[in-house]
């Protein structure tokens, strides 16, 4: 093994260098400037972004333990933009709360670690390697949920994230030991040799199943999920709705269409019932939810449910469709949670009543919060309706037209509550509005770039052909 | 740039424009100009059309086939026969007059442009498309403005109604998804490649039990944008909670879509099935026919009145389409124009009225013919042409569907026939009820003896819609030649 192939890990080097950076500017940055330390780290993770998008070798390292084709690599650029427009976003947040009180670079080294966590999850080449990558992507995450320690409700949502990731990951490990022990190996690539369905592994996969489900939030794992968002701080509820989320579908997907493929007969039933179970309980709740973070939430559980839309394929199109909706996924939420975080920071106000006559006073976050939620409920032109229909075509494409059908009608149950935040801002009146304010440079621009991305991805038909090409590996 | 797609970038570009614009009169006057090209263009296309028919005898003309999403197969695909033609020409106008009679619109005039355009572009996009993904995409885009359009300028129950007819709508489009999967994965039956496009799934013979599963998702998906009969409550409190331009365009044009797609898609893609459901169907409509006629009769508010009128009318046009007659096709596509431009008509002048009055509650109202005589004639000329007088364009449609309808020898259908005409006479009920008491009737109240007269944009609106309706009244042969052509290879299908 040479120096060279450590390049393939050059995502994970990166962002640890520009951790340890930022640790170290922290010594040079004068008191009196502490705020070019956001500055700085969101001008790092930019360049770290810009960088990740050049080619990289598809190979693996560690006798296999971590591995990396262009998928994954794409993926990881995917959640690297998300990081980037949430650090834009939150920047003004981190400015005023968090640097102002000398917690700064923790901030980001916590936030840092937790993507590097997700990183090596989805790189992963065998079940150890996974299972650090999962731990080190949780934990942070749960102090980052605590992070407001002067509210008692964020400490609540930092022991509750943890206490449930706990468990999630203990019922995977156990999971992983059982096929461990019918296997004989933990290494995904001899596992796929000997893998059969047999009632242990079943059982094993069930179990690992269950763990990563607390991750994505699928019913019935999911009570987590509201109050935690609730209340831990908007940008930290954002990461987790968005990017590990997303992380976690994406090893998911990965592994039931590899080394789980033989087991189809059997998961094929259960994603079905969990993708109907999802998207029903998700939508139910968030009908009358006035807080927007939980309305959000409730949100981003129904949406999981559609994902699983694609996972039920097990084909090269499910692959596709999937990381093509999670994509557009991330840029609809972040636009969405941007909007409320905007709005909660200038205001400290979070309810949808007091979002009444919003787009009299501000008409451009109206706007955008409006092709968010469109975007999530799929209304064309925007990027939502792309994701949602070829989910839907590729579960069509198995004969599933009655989940299909399922699904379309809890697109439609989303429409109504998305509608709700539209009237609120566009319909309803308002005696006392939120009054107009103008956001700094980078929350805009952490707008700006959702709302791009809203637009343009849907329509720009090679990026899915693109997409397509790449999936191609993992079948 | 190519004839059609031009159709969605006039209005794109027009919406463009309009958010540059400050106030209410540069925001109408950027619309005008924008409605005004492409009414130009529409007459432009029905003589280019001509010219090219006679050159070209293929279904569609002026196609063209650009590659969207190469892994599905999807195209945007698009051309135009008769019938879109025709259809085009419609909204056009309806768009037109939609602008003038919103000239005063005074809450957020720049919002209420776009939203209409909007729906404008996802309308032109729907007539012109051929390829069933990019023709689902337009028709959410049309759909989807209403929820603000009636939400923000609404009057009454507005949020109610708004959210009534978007979920109703959007509900139908997810019916109609499953049915348009349906026959995307059927559509290599014959051992082709999967493909969205219409003309070429036409000659696919799709296998009979998907055609029997796929039919009636995809009829009730379109047919409750036709206000089908147990799916048209969205109707009328959406019309009556609509700004005037808005229930024109919603009653005018938007409402085509439902019969439109049953026609291009429903019916030509899967005629056996069409076969197969039509006793069912065909009961719906004229349950729909006659339930909208009596429905009309026990209604006090002028725009319900019309609204149910519309379920009446409308539901011609699906019964006319689910006879499976040449001659009854022709009339229901000759109802469906002449419906749209009586009812954005019928509208403009409730909007009229109501602008003067403030209510649209047919107790209050009297001896409109006194106070308005401009208003009022035209009313009552529209009246007539609604219970279809000869020498309008209602007469012709109608008279397409009930001689084609009652040709099939099945006595089944003749029966149903007899009881569909039964509802030119309920029509004539309201209608001439409503003509006489609020029109000629005896004044209800004196303080409003002073209305304003109709200014010019409020005639130009109207003469707008008002010769159309005369012009095919008097010489429909060259329209009714036009799409008879077209529904040709459609017919072979079914019979």
């Amino acid at each position: 093994m040479n120096l060279d192939s450590f390049l393939i890990m050059r995502h994970e080097i990166l962002l640890l260098t520009i951790t340890l950076l930022l640790l170290v500017g922290e010594i040079f940055i004068s008191k009196t400037k502490k705020s070019s330390l956001v500055h700085l780290a969101i001008f790092l993770f930019g360049i770290h972004t810009v960088v990740g998008f050049l080619a990289i070798d598809e190979s693996s390292i560690f006798g296999g333990s971590f591995q990396t084709n262009n998928l994954i690599h794409f993926f990881k650029n995917v959640l690297n933009i998300g990081v980037f427009i949430l650090l834009l976003q939150s920047a003004d947040w981190i400015e005023e709360k968090i640097v102002g009180e000398n917690r700064g670079t923790e901030f980001f080294i916590l936030l840092f670690s937790s993507l590097l966590g997700m990183y090596f999850m989805i790189s992963a080449g065998d079940f150890l390697m996974f299972y650090i990558g999962l731990e080190l992507s949780t934990l942070p995450v749960a102090a980052l949920a605590a992070y407001e320690t002067t509210k008692r409700i964020s400490s609540e949502a930092g022991i509750k994230l943890i206490l449930s990731a706990a468990l999630a990951s203990g019922v995977s490990l156990f999971g992983i030991s059982l096929l461990y022990a019918t296997s004989g190996s933990i290494f995904f690539n001899d596992i796929i040799e000997v893998i059969t369905s047999t009632n242990l592994t079943i059982l094993g996969f069930i179990l690992f199943f269950a763990g990563l489900s607390f991750k994505i939030s699928l019913v019935p794992f999911h009570f987590w999920t509201a109050d935690v968002y609730e209340g831990a701080p908007i940008s930290i509820a954002s990461y987790l709705s968005v990017i590990s989320k997303g992380a976690a579908v994406f090893i998911l997907m990965i592994l039931m269409f590899t080394i789980f493929k033989p087991l189809i007969d059997t998961w094929e039933n259960l994603v079905y019932v969990i993708a109907l179970a999802t998207m029903f309980i998700g939508n139910l709740f968030a009908l009358r939810q006035q807080n927007m973070k939980r309305f959000l939430a409730f949100s981003s559980i129904a949406q999981a449910g559609f994902i699983l839309l694609g996972l039920i394929t097990g084909t090269q199109l499910g692959t596709a469709t999937i990381v093509y909706f999670v994509m557009i996924y991330i840029f609809s939420n972040l636009a969405a949670f941007g909007v409320v975080q905007a709005i909660s920071l200038k205001t400290g106000k979070e309810n949808m009543d007091d979002y009444n006559g919003l787009y009299r006073t501000n008409p451009k976050l109206s706007l955008v919060m409006m092709l968010a939620l469109f975007s999530l409920a799929g209304i064309p032109p925007v990027a939502g309706f792309f994701g949602k229909f070829f989910l839907f075509t590729a579960a069509a494409s198995k004969g599933y037209y009655l989940l299909v059908f399922l699904a379309v009608v809890n697109v439609t149950i989303s429409l109504y509550y998305y509608l709700l935040v539209v009237r609120a801002m566009f319909i309803r009146k308002n005696d006392n509005p939120i009054p107009f304010f103008k956001n700094k440079l980078y929350m805009r621009l952490g707008l700006l770039i959702t709302v791009i991305g809203i637009l343009v991805l849907g329509l720009y038909s090679p990026l899915y052909d693109y997409i397509y090409e790449l999936s191609s590996v993992f079948n | 740039m190519d004839i059609l797609t031009l159709f969605v970038i006039i209005p794109v570009l027009t919406i463009v424009a309009l958010v540059f614009t400050k106030g209410l009169k540069q925001a109408r006057l950027v619309s005008m100009v924008g409605s005004i090209i492409q009414l130009g263009m529409a007459i432009n296309l029905v003589f280019a059309y001509f010219k090219e028919r006679a050159i070209n005898k293929e279904i569609m003309v002026f196609t063209k086939d650009y590659v969207w999403f190469e892994q599905f197969n999807i195209h945007y695909t698009i051309g135009v026969d008769g019938i879109s033609v025709a259809l085009l020409l419609l909204t056009a106008i309806i768009v037109l007059a939609g602008v003038f009679i919103s000239w005063k619109i005074a809450d957020l005039p720049k919002e209420f442009f776009i939203s209409l355009l909007v729906l404008a572009s996802g309308v032109y996009g729907f007539f012109i498309s051929l390829d069933l993904f990019t023709m689902f995409v337009f028709y959410e885009i049309a759909v989807i403005p209403m929820y603000l359009l009636i939400g923000i300028w609404g009057s009454g129950p507005k949020e109610y109604s708004a959210m009534k007819l978007t979920l109703m709508l959007m509900g139908a489009s997810a019916v109609l998804l499953v049915g348009v999967l349906g026959i995307y994965f059927n559509s290599n039956a014959d051992g082709g490649a999967l493909t969205f496009n219409i003309l070429e799934i036409a000659q696919v013979n799709i296998p009979f039990e998907a055609q029997k599963l796929f039919f009636p998702l995809t009829f009730v998906g379109f047919a409750v944008l036709g206000a089908l009969f147990p799916f048209h409550t969205w109707s009328p409190d959406g019309h009556a909670s609509a700004p005037t331009a808005v229930s024109m365009l919603h009653a005018g044009v938007l409402m085509k879509l439902g019969g439109y797609g049953i026609f291009r898609i429903a019916m030509f893609l899967l005629p056996a099935g069409a076969m197969h459901w039509s006793w069912f169907f065909i009961i719906l409509a004229a349950i729909g026919v006659v339930y909208g006629a009596f429905g009309a009769i026990r209604q006090t508010d002028l725009k319900y009145i019309n609204a149910y009128a519309s379920v009446s009318h409308l539901g011609l046009v699906l019964f006319a389409l689910m006879t499976l007659n040449k001659i009854a096709w022709n009339g229901a596509i000759l109802q469906s124009l002449s419906h749209g431009l009586l009812t954005a008509l019928f509208f403009a002048l409730i909007g009229m009225i109501y602008g003067r009055t403030h209510t649209r509650d047919i107790s209050k109202l009297g001896g409109m013919m006194k106070i308005l005589p401009f208003i009022g004639a035209i009313y009552v000329i529209t009246g007539l042409a609604y219970l279809g007088l000869p020498g309008f364009s209602g007469f012709v449609a109608e008279m397409n569907i009930f001689v084609g309808a009652f040709q099939n020898p099945d006595m089944f259908q003749r029966i149903l026939t007899v009881l569909v005409v039964s509802s030119i006479v309920i029509t004539a009920v309201y209608i001439l009820r409503l003509v006489g008491k609020i029109m000629m009737g005896p004044l209800v109240t004196n303080d409003c003896e002073n209305l304003p007269k109709a200014t010019w944009y409020e005639k130009t609106g109207i003469l707008l819609l008002l010769i159309p309706i005369i012009g095919m009244g008097v010489a429909p042969l060259w329209l009714s030649d036009m799409l008879l052509e077209s529904i040709q290879p459609f017919i072979q299908g079914v019979l």
